[in-house]
């Protein structure tokens, strides 16, 4: 393997892994905010056993999503040099703002929030933990405005004397078109996430936990249910928006989602295919007619283009620019068939999930605990759903990306670093790797044990609130 | 002034930040087999930290960001070029920021004697690599015409910037023990006391050689002043933490550290990253800086945002001024009883 399918491999695995547990942080800290707000509201001290007893699992999967982002930070440099230098001017931007914007808001506030239990009067303690939340939906937008400008580059130039694209209008590049879709698709996506997550757990606890502890985690379940069929409503609305988008900006991803080789009007969408492994030929399929047309255009007879068809427009518009440097004649086809299934498989695992939850919900009303074997699977299986939906939602915007890393400006190849070894990327890919997967054995064993535990009773004392009093008190939320 | 250049100033003010605030957190990390006896100390050494230690990582995020926005060049050609050295740093920095959160979550001895070993690896790795990489920044690496590193990983193990390692080492290890004495109370107060005169000695001996090569070779006038600005703060430090004087003896070191890192920009300056070639090109403030454009868009945005990130964090430190000692450790050591963390 050469150093660039190297460094691929390293960023798509690296990526995809941090993004495991972005979505469960954006989605459980608004979850967590919201009961903790409840308990400040209400007084109900149920809520304050939620708020502590999801704020715990929420910390556990915190704690790796910071380390994995670090490690994010520094791979556009490390691997991707070329490329770094190649969009500096714009890239950097919303990267270097991100840091300063989001994660000090995140981690200040989060070390208030877990050392803050007695040190700070109640407000201003849940105040600390929206402002975590708030501070994930910063870091959500600059992240993925710099995604969005790989998608559909914007407010640039090229200049050809430093022969790199260079920034024009930074709002243009905040405000693209794709950007202000795909941030409420994705951070719709991470409160079904957290949702799901938090009813899975709360099913699993009110069928086998404590018999006093029933109404703690209906509360949840119901609570938990409602977010996720209010957010897969959402995430169904924009992702219908973004098909259109999409369809303008990036139409050869469009036609490789149904991996569609010939311009069809009226075209049908295929729920699964059997056939060739590169999908050009089929054997077996179930279509719904008209539903890609209705998904790219809003018009169930409207045209799509074909992956031949455009080929040869791709062709013509990018043969020749931005010049040789990072201009790598290759097909313009991405990899079809992985296009087609992620595309679905996106689509059909967060659906599932919103009809698990929806069904969870309904087999508990009314004080009813079902006990079947499938229903337990179901609720064991539902946090799971929603986190592919997001790996499979990735990779297909990803790779239907591809060649390109900036669509139409520069492609994958060229943005590897030309100095780095396959020694070097090798080591790094490898020993990276392991270490991801022994974190993920930790992380799961030590979620199973605290979920397993339940929530812990209410503490005697919540409002010891006396900043100036009592230092020899222990610090109740110690490490 | 040139935007290039306050730029370099504001990539330096992110390093001083970093170095000193982190460099105590390092420091702590490192120091957490040597100066606590038994668990319950060692979780009042965590629990020093435990709030800020995550806030203080991110001044190094940041400073990774706006490097990239502001010098894109030297972002690629740093990173790229010290490619094995900072692997190593991040996988350092991935442990030991596991090792804060999951040490405590099992009540386990083997469980937390590994997590504590993560702990002080993790820690002990960048404070030496941090003070490797500047060293060999300043010194110059070989750069081709492409702006390209092309020295390979041995080239940055020189005499240079093995002192320059050592220096940051000890001086981190120093810093962590005048915040533990600032910190906590009791035996470990005195012992952390101890610790940080007779480390610090050594950090004084080192730096002070490593200031003054650092000086011979690239120095300006700036850097002279900020040297002996920062070995006087180090002597000073060291003074107040003989006569128990702590608040100033961590002044003191932290002083030393921000002054220090301004020293080290102020001689590099133009340069970002000189070249060790004849026929290279090394990169300065003009030829690896982004637009005008984005440099100023971002300085809006530093501009109106460090003042209030700086102001929370410091008001994080005003809510956990406190001292910690054991008897403020919840009695029973596993965390499930009635920790949140
Ligand atoms: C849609 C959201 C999203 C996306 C696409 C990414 N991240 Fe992320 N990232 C987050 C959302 C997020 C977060 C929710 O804000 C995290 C997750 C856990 C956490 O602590 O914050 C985070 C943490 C996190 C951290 C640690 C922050 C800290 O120390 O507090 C860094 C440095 C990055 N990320 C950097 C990146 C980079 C360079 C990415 C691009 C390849 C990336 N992230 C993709
Ligand atoms: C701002 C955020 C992001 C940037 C700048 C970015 C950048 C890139 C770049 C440069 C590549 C080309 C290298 C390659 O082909 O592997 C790539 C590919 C890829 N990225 Fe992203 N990405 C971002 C976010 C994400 C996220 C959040 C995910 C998913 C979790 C993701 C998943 C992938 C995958 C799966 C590939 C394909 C890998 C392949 O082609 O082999 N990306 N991305
Ligand atoms: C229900 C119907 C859905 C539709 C029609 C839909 C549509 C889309 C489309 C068209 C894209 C590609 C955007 C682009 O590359 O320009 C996309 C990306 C993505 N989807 Fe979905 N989606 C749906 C459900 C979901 C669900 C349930 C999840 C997760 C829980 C999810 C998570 C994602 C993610 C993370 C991305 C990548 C980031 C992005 O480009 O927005 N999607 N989706």
């Amino acid at each position: 393997m050469d150093p660039t399918d190297i460094a691929r491999w390293q960023f798509a695995i690296l990526t995809v892994y941090h993004f495991l547990f972005v979505p469960i942080t954006i989605g459980l800290s608004a979850i967590v905010a919201g009961y903790q707000t409840a308990w400040v509201r209400t007084d109900d001290e149920r809520w304050l056993r939620l708020t502590r007893f999801f704020g715990k699992l929420f910390l556990i999967n915190f704690a790796i999503g910071v380390v994995t982002g670090i490690v994010q930070e520094f791979q556009f440099g490390m691997n991707w040099s070329d490329y770094s230098r190649f969009v500096g001017d714009i890239f950097g931007a919303p990267l270097a703002v991100e840091g300063l914007l989001a994660f000090f808001l995140e981690s200040t506030f989060l070390g208030l929030w877990i050392f803050g239990w007695d040190r700070l009067p109640r407000k201003v303690h849940t105040a600390c933990i929206w402002l975590v939340h708030l501070g994930t939906l910063f870091s959500a937008y600059f992240i993925l405005a710099a995604n969005s400008w790989m998608q559909h580059p914007v407010g640039y130039r090229f200049n050809p004397d430093t022969g790199r694209a260079e920034m024009e209008d930074f709002a243009a590049v905040l405000f693209n078109k794709v950007q202000l879709v795909t941030f409420p698709h994705v951070v719709l996506s991470a409160y079904l996430t957290g949702a799901a997550f938090v009813v899975g757990i709360a099913f699993w606890q009110l069928v086998r936990g404590k018999r006093e502890d029933d109404g703690l985690y209906r509360l949840a379940l119901r609570t938990g249910a409602a977010v996720a069929l209010v957010a897969a409503v959402g995430v169904a609305v924009t992702g219908d928006i973004q098909g259109k988008i999409m369809t303008d900006v990036q139409p050869m991803k469009m036609a490789a989602a149904e991996a569609l080789y010939e311009t069809e009007t009226n075209a049908g969408f295929s729920l699964l295919t059997v056939g060739s492994l590169d999908g050009s030929e089929e054997k077996f399929s179930i279509k719904v007619p008209g539903l890609l047309s209705f998904l790219a255009t809003g018009d169930l007879d409207g045209k799509v283009k074909g992956v031949n068809q455009l080929r040869e427009e791709y062709e013509q518009t990018y043969g020749q620019d931005p010049g040789e440097k990072y201009y790598s004649p290759s097909s313009y086809v991405p990899n079809i068939p992985l296009s087609y299934w992620t595309f679905r498989l996106m689509i059909g695992t967060g659906v599932l999930a919103a009809v698990v939850a929806g069904w969870l919900l309904l087999a508990t009303r009314r004080g009813r605990r079902p006990r079947g074997r499938t229903i337990m699977w179901a609720a064991l299986c539902l946090p799971f759903l929603p986190l592919l939906a997001n790996s499979f939602g990735w990779v297909f915007t990803e790779i239907g990306r591809q060649p390109w890393a900036v669509f139409g400006l520069m492609t994958t190849a060229s943005g590897v670093s030309p100095g780095v070894s396959t020694f070097e990327v090798t080591t790094s890919l490898t020993l990276l790797t392991l270490l991801y997967a022994v974190l993920a054995v930790i992380e799961v064993k030590l979620m199973f044990t605290y979920i397993a535990r339940g929530a812990d009773p209410a503490p005697e004392t919540t409002d010891v609130h006396d900043p100036d009093g009592d230092a020899d008190r222990p610090l109740a939320f110690a490490y | 002034m040139e935007l290039t250049t306050i730029w370099f100033a504001l990539i330096a003010v992110l390093w001083m930040g970093y170095f000193a605030l982190e460099g105590f957190d390092f420091g702590v990390g490192m120091l957490l087999t040597v100066l606590a006896k038994d668990d319950t100390e060692r979780r009042v050494l965590i629990n020093t930290i435990g709030p800020v230690w995550d806030g203080n990582e991110v001044w190094l995020l940041v400073a990774g960001g706006a490097t990239f926005a502001a010098f894109p060049e030297w972002y690629a050609t740093l990173f790229s070029g010290f490619y094995l050295p900072l692997l190593l740093i991040l996988v350092a920095l991935i442990v030991r920021g596991l090792a804060f959160e999951y040490r405590a979550k099992r009540d386990d001895s083997a469980w937390r004697s590994r997590w504590d070993l993560a702990l002080v690896i993790g820690s002990l790795v960048p404070s030496l690599l941090w003070g490797v990489a500047f060293a060999n920044i300043l010194r110059g690496v070989p750069i081709d015409a492409d702006k390209e590193y092309v020295g390979g990983f041995f080239n940055l193990l020189n005499p240079y910037a093995l002192l320059g390692g050592a220096m940051t080492l000890l001086l981190f290890l120093t810093h962590g023990a005048m915040f533990i004495s600032l910190k906590t109370d009791g035996r470990i107060r005195h012992a952390a006391r101890e610790l940080a005169w007779k480390v610090g000695l050594a950090a004084a001996a080192v730096a002070v050689a490593f200031l003054f090569w650092t000086q011979l070779d690239t120095g300006t006038f700036g850097s002279a002043v900020a040297f002996v600005l920062a070995a006087g703060a180090l002597v000073a430090g060291l003074l107040a933490v003989r006569a128990g004087r702590e608040g100033w003896a961590f002044l003191g070191t932290f002083v030393t550290l921000a002054v220090g890192v301004a020293g080290l920009f102020l001689a590099l300056f133009p340069d970002v990253m000189p070249t060790s070639l004849s026929g290279g090109l090394g990169l300065t403030t003009t030829n690896a800086a982004a637009t005008d454009y984005t440099l100023k868009i971002m300085t809006i945005v530093a501009v109106v945002f460090t003042p209030v990130v700086l102001a929370y964090q410091g008001w994080t430190y005003w809510v956990f001024r406190k001292r910690i000692s054991v008897h403020h450790i919840p009695q029973a050591a596993d965390a499930s009883s009635s920790s949140v963390s």
